[in-house]
């Protein structure tokens, strides 16, 4: 059961985004009415970090598990998708208040409401795949 | 030990991200939480549906375990370690939101009149959680990720797609906190 250590940094995951109110719909409110700079600390300091630690990946110094270079896939490109999907994507976290790692973590704190939007979740990916060919990427 | 039952600031939280994500990159994997939405999906037999869901999840399986782990770690966190589940809000988010409707802003950890049982019972309610949920998961797979793997990875990573899909989150989420939520509640 190597997949513990995935479980195991799932529980921190969940513990940091609870204790840093990044799942309080409140804070997502906040941060689009630009009153706070809390998630902005957030997303920049975590980035700003990740540049510093990608660029060791990069040269190598950093190495995965296996003694291996640690690769990242590039993200597909096309503006059509990412602005436009990107755009539907932040109308739906502006109303609800959560992405979709908050939205498991909000399940762990016995919200009932959230497995409506879950769901949702689920219908705008089987949605999203019925119609694909016929969207601009 | 009191630090930990207060909320913690922004520069411990972001850091923690980055390290989590460290780890995940070490053990071989990736940061991005929306594609366990079309694991779950095809775990729950949406192949019949779309050939796209016959795709192998269990080589996702990893990724499921994650937000496992998440929901557990949401649980501890408020059990065990959020004595007080207020949030200090700014006093003009709070005079803002008490004049589209909503009540007591920060009271409470989330508010009542989205997340509350009243709402879900409602029409209105109701249907916002689901057309919510649906924009989400509809928008990150359009995009090719959502904020942990296009802000946090992408961004990171220095790719353009990334900086593209975070810009449409912001025009999105701009138009739907000074548009269109004072015209729902």
């Amino acid at each position: 059961m190597k997949n513990i250590r995935f479980i195991v940094l799932g529980i921190l995951f969940g513990i940091v985004l609870s204790k840093a109110e990044v799942i309080s719909w409140y804070r997502i409110y906040e941060m689009f009415k630009f009153q706070s700079f809390h998630m902005y600390g957030i997303i920049g300091s975590a980035v700003v970090l990740g540049i510093i630690l990608f660029s060791f990946f990069k040269k190598g110094t950093i190495k995965n598990y296996l003694g291996e270079k640690i690769m990242i896939e590039p993200k597909e490109k096309g503006f059509y998708r990412t602005i436009i999907g990107g755009t539907i994507f932040g109308l739906g976290w502006g109303l609800i208040g959560a992405c979709p790692g908050p939205m498991f973590i909000l399940l762990g704190r016995g919200v009932l409401s959230i497995l409506i939007v879950i769901f949702g979740g689920l219908l705008g990916v089987l949605f999203y795949h019925a119609i694909k060919h016929k969207l601009p990427h | 030990m009191d630090f930990i039952l207060e909320p913690w600031p922004w520069y411990i939280g972001g850091p923690f991200i980055t390290l989590i994500m460290f780890f995940l990159f070490y053990y071989g994997k990736k940061f991005g939480i929306s594609s366990n939405l079309e694991s779950i999906c095809a775990m729950g037999g949406a192949g019949k549906l779309h050939e796209f869901f016959t795709f192998d999840w269990k080589k996702n399986r990893w990724n499921l375990m994650f937000i496992i782990g998440t929901v557990i770690g949401g649980f501890i966190a408020f059990k065990f370690m959020t004595p007080d589940q207020a949030i200090a809000l700014n006093p003009e988010t709070i005079s803002d939101l008490s004049e589209i409707g909503f009540q007591n802003a920060g009271v409470q950890y989330l508010p009542d009149e989205i997340f509350g049982l009243e709402a879900l019972l409602s029409i209105k309610g109701a249907a916002i959680l689901i057309i919510a949920g649906i924009l989400v998961g509809f928008g990150s797979r359009y995009a090719g990720g959502c904020t942990s793997g296009h802000a946090i990875t992408g961004l990171s990573n220095l790719e353009l797609p990334s900086l593209i899909a975070v810009i449409g989150f912001f025009i999105g989420g701009l138009i739907m906190t000074w548009l269109i939520l004072p015209l729902l509640f």
